[in-house]
């Protein structure tokens, strides 16, 4: 795909990079024993490590190192088995510590690669250039108070995970499907909830422009955009805004940038001259983070499937076309939910079902598959009876937009008010009959060579019995009457 | 029986184990001379009161014979430990009115095993300094005075409360730190001892941190038994504290034989420079004769990075302070100035302009060029390469010696105000206990004589890490041959 600024002095092409933070699952804070829970009182979760006091030391929390060494398996990337915190300098009020610890030169995860699956059923790769551990700040609440700016330090030292990709991504589509992708490889391992409104996931933009086929630009960092679809409007924006400053004859200077979703746009927030000196330098209250084969062996052990291993297997097991596999494992549960419909029938059909009608009626209900009013098991029994021949497929239809509204079984259903497909040709042949009998018109145009007008009779036959005939057996009734 | 207030901790343990007098008499003895001597301004905060409470249960627990190792002792504890319920200062305005509502796991220990904190020791402005001059509580004054002089004498630093109260018997002994030498300065300064241990042997958890990769807590006694008694109460593991090591704690009242036989002694050529105090190597020739005397062998070694280590822990330590000293920023808690403030950064620079004194932020801005975009490669890492050469010219060492001596201090107390005004000078001071530092290991510095003024000198006696044992046992040996028996002025007869 390709994504080419037309300006008026030739073609740009748009270079993006994007640093992902997310909050890693787990029930403690990265260098403290307090609560990670969401929602919590202002200040509830706070221990005095967190709150910067005296004398008060970080000590590392080996879930949020395991949540770390397994994404970043996920990611297919290097795992460092020694790593070093480094503290990052800066005042800030909802920065206690008067620092935020971080990792710097000596990361715990290295380099990784993201397969994008674009709309068209292509897939593109997209490198990591990083992920690492650290911690994150507390809120500062501007709004509470005319006059006074208030503190809420729960999400102080709460573990995050920064991702950096590689300056690979070209269109803003590709942004938005890399954030889909570590979204999805993030909820299937369990690291991340990936919720980009609840701020657990959030993501700094590097935007640039540049002739096709030269070097990089100077590029600009859009902060903190909190979705994927701002973060894609952020991209367009960006990248037209270094074309006219080019065009113009302008230069455009490296700066931190906000997108402002209201206007649509960007502004600056600093330039370089007015960039933060953080004085990086290693945390002489921690250790080199270290570990051993062993222990990243473990962890290797417990993976799950991965929605490329589990795309491949849709596709080779069930047949499925790319598309609908890359569909149907963007998430765990959807994939295990098709999985069940699946397990013992056809693929194809199951996959359609799953698709096309579940996720329209979802859509259309706003809720996701957990809340499905229609499990798996009952999905499965109804394509059970299409198959056996209990229900044509219009019928199914039917008693699938029941299921939704009432979530019963499907064979109740067809019990209760006697939908069961009509295979009885005693009765088809009567309806057939009486059909025929008042049609004498149309029967003899059938019989003088307009056959297609069959499919006509078809229907008044289905019209006649509610929907509940088998249609193939019409039809054969149909042809055996008129045609002989 | 000798005054209350002269007993060493293992006389006072001897005396209440044997029911001649009670912790509480010998807590009440230690308070009187407390209140008799606040002129040294050797305490920041006095807990009379507290003190009573925890001999009253020190008593109970002795008649009851499960006394702990410091049962019924009463202690000065540096105001750097944070004290549950108890003011702690830093000595510093910054933390103006802070009572942390956590105890140091080191003082936690202490209190475990039974010692009666008298009170809250003065000390230089967060541990920075080597004269007790740069506390914003004011200096303390060393007990000892030159002879016919009475001009007051600085006790050393940063440890100088902690050394004026177990010197002038306020205390019978006293928690320090030490990150450059402020256990074992101040302890040679006033004749007592005081050991450095290994870095990682105390817990860090609960001290307010000035070099995290430097500062470690030790005792300040009058023996070198009562420092083995007392390191042996403050040690251990503490998984509170990420650089605390997972090593046993060894008996180290029991390594104190009496016998350094077969035990190698180095004397490095490089803490011998040109214009060492004359007094000083004397000293050093002497404590040189009684080791060999008592059946050491004195081998030369070399530790050729030497002359890079104090400007090498001028970057570290500064730059580790600069971040450290970061929190100290008005918003959570101690002083915060809000008069013409208009904005978080006047805040901020108002607070911690008039809550630090003028070393502390001459350490900060220090630390902070050392560690900005540009100057980081050329100090603090340049530093941090320095530092490990430093620390394998021990390594080398040790292949051939058991134990290092060398002088503690370049020369003995100083008067108040004389070196004030002039930082080079006053970070000459600790020339000879920054490498030990810098390499983390323990040191112990042993009062050995007095100068011809009549001031205490010590030495100081370098081991391999964790090795605090062998260094206490040749240090009991020293100690045994010097018999360093004076008391200053201010103590009498």
């Amino acid at each position: 795909m390709s994504y080419v600024i037309q300006g008026e002095t030739g073609d740009w092409e748009v270079v993006i990079g994007l640093e992902v933070h997310a909050q890693v699952i787990s029930e403690a804070k990265l260098f403290s024993g307090a609560s990670t829970k969401f929602g919590a009182e202002p200040n509830d979760q706070v221990s005095f490590v967190d709150a910067g006091f005296p004398g008060m030391l970080p000590v590392i929390n080996e879930k949020a190192v395991e949540q770390a060494v397994r994404t970043g398996l996920g990611l297919k990337a290097q795992i460092n088995h020694r790593s070093v915190f480094a503290r990052k300098n800066y005042f800030y009020a909802d920065l206690p510590q008067g620092y935020q610890i971080s990792q710097y030169e000596l990361p715990i995860v290295g380099h990784g690669t993201i397969i994008l699956d674009m709309p068209d059923g292509s897939t593109r790769e997209v490198g990591i250039e990083r992920l690492h551990l650290e911690q994150d700040a507390g809120k500062s609440m501007h709004d509470q108070h005319p006059a006074k700016t208030f503190v809420d330090l729960n999400r102080s030292g709460v573990a995050l995970m920064e991702i950096v990709s590689k300056p690979d991504m070209r269109t803003p589509e590709e942004a938005g499907a890399y954030l889909r992708k570590l979204r999805a490889i993030l909820r299937y391992l369990g690291t991340c909830d990936g919720n980009m409104e609840e701020g657990s996931m959030r993501c700094d933009v590097n935007v640039s422009v540049r002739r096709p086929d030269e070097g990089f630009r100077t590029r600009c960092e859009i902060k903190n955009v909190n979705s994927v679809r701002f973060v894609m409007q952020a991209i367009e924006y960006e990248a037209k805004r270094h074309v006219e400053v080019y065009e113009s004859g302008g230069k455009i200077e490296q700066e931190t940038r906000l997108f402002d979703p209201s206007k649509g746009e960007t502004r600056s927030l600093r330039t370089k001259e007015n960039a933060h000196d953080y004085r990086y330098f290693p945390d002489p209250d921690l250790l080199p983070l270290e570990f051993d084969d062993a222990f990243v062996d473990g962890i290797r052990a417990t993976l799950p499937e991965l929605p490329d291993e589990k795309k491949q297997r849709f596709i080779s097991d069930y047949g499925l076309s790319p598309y609908d596999a890359t569909v149907l494992v963007f998430d765990k549960e959807s994939a295990a939910y098709f999985e069940q419909v699946a397990e013992g029938r056809d693929g194809k059909a199951a996959a359609n079902w799953v698709t096309t009608n579940l996720f329209g009626a979802l859509n259309k209900l706003g809720k996701d598959i957990g809340e499905s009013p229609v499990s798996a098991k009952q999905l499965g029994q109804l394509i059970d009876l299409i198959s056996d021949g209990t229900l044509s497929g219009r019928l199914a239809k039917e008693v699938f937009e029941i299921m939704i509204e009432t979530g019963d079984d499907p064979a109740k259903i067809v019990d209760e008010r006697g939908m069961k497909q009509v295979t009885d040709t005693g009765a088809i042949e009567k309806a057939v009959d009486e059909v025929i009998a008042a049609n004498p018109d149309k029967v003899a145009e059938v019989q003088g060579g307009k056959e297609k007008l069959l499919g006509w009779f078809t229907g008044q036959v289905m019209k006649a019995t509610q929907g509940k005939a088998n249609p193939q057996a019409v039809n054969d009734v149909l042809k055996k009457k008129i045609l002989g | 029986m000798s005054k209350l207030t002269d007993l060493t901790i293992t006389q006072a343990r001897e005396g209440l184990t044997k029911g001649d007098f009670t912790a509480r008499e010998l807590t009440q003895a230690h308070i009187d001379a407390m209140e008799a001597h606040r002129g040294l301004n050797a305490f920041i905060t006095e807990t009379p009161d507290r003190a009573l409470e925890q001999a009253d249960a020190a008593d109970v627990a002795i008649k009851s014979g499960d006394a702990g190792a410091m049962a019924g002792v009463p202690i000065g504890m540096k105001d750097l430990f944070c004290t549950e319920g108890v003011l702690t200062t830093a000595a510093s305005h910054i933390l103006d009115g802070f009572t942390p509502p956590y105890e140091s796991t080191v003082s936690a220990n202490l209190k475990k095993a039974g010692a009666v904190t008298l009170g809250k020791t003065n000390l230089d402005e967060f541990a920075m300094g080597s004269s007790n001059e740069t506390s914003y509580y004011g200096p303390v004054k060393n007990p000892w005075k030159k002879q016919g002089d009475d001009a007051d004498m600085v006790p050393g630093g940063s440890s100088g409360g902690s050394a004026a109260a177990v010197a002038g018997r306020l205390a019978i002994a006293a928690t320090g730190t030490d990150t450059g030498g402020s256990i074992r300065q101040p302890a040679a300064f006033t004749g007592i001892v005081g050991l450095k241990p290994t870095y990682g042997r105390c817990s860090r958890y609960g001290i307010v941190a000035f070099a995290s990769s430097l500062d470690q807590a030790g005792p300040m006694t009058r023996t070198v038994r009562d420092a083995a008694i007392m390191l042996g109460a403050m040690a251990g593991f503490d998984p509170k504290d990420s650089t605390s090591a997972n090593v046993p704690v060894p008996d180290f009242e029991a390594a104190l034989t009496g016998d350094i036989r077969g035990k190698t002694v180095g004397i490095p050529a490089e803490y011998r420079p040109d214009g060492l105090n004359a007094e000083v190597q004397a000293v050093w020739d002497k404590g040189v004769q009684m080791l060999k005397d008592a059946g050491a062998t004195v081998v030369d070694i070399s530790l050729p990075h030497t002359k890079y280590a104090l400007p090498t822990y001028y970057i570290v330590a500064p730059a580790e302070a600069s971040s450290n000293l970061a929190r100290y920023d008005g918003v959570r808690f101690g002083l915060r100035v809000t008069d013409g403030v208009r904005s978080l950064d006047d805040m901020y620079m108002k607070t911690r302009g008039e809550g630090f004194g003028k070393e502390v932020r001459r350490r900060v801005l220090i630390g902070t060029y050392a560690l900005s975009a540009g100057y980081y490669d050329a100090y603090y890492l340049k530093a941090q390469k320095v530092r490990t050469l430093i620390a394998q010219d021990f390594k080398k060492a040790f292949e051939t010696c058991d134990v290092i001596l060398t002088p503690t201090a370049p020369s003995a107390a100083f008067p108040v105000g004389a070196e004030v005004d002039d930082p080079i000078t006053m970070y000459l001071n600790d020339v000879f206990t920054v490498p030990t530092s810098l390499a983390g290991l323990p040191g112990l510095s042993v009062p050995v004589d007095l100068d011809k003024d009549g001031l205490p000198m010590g030495l100081q006696l370098i081991g391999r890490p964790f090795d605090e044992e062998t260094v206490l046992q040749v240090g009991d040996v020293m100690e045994k041959a010097a018999g360093f028996t004076h008391k200053p002025a201010s103590v009498g007869a």
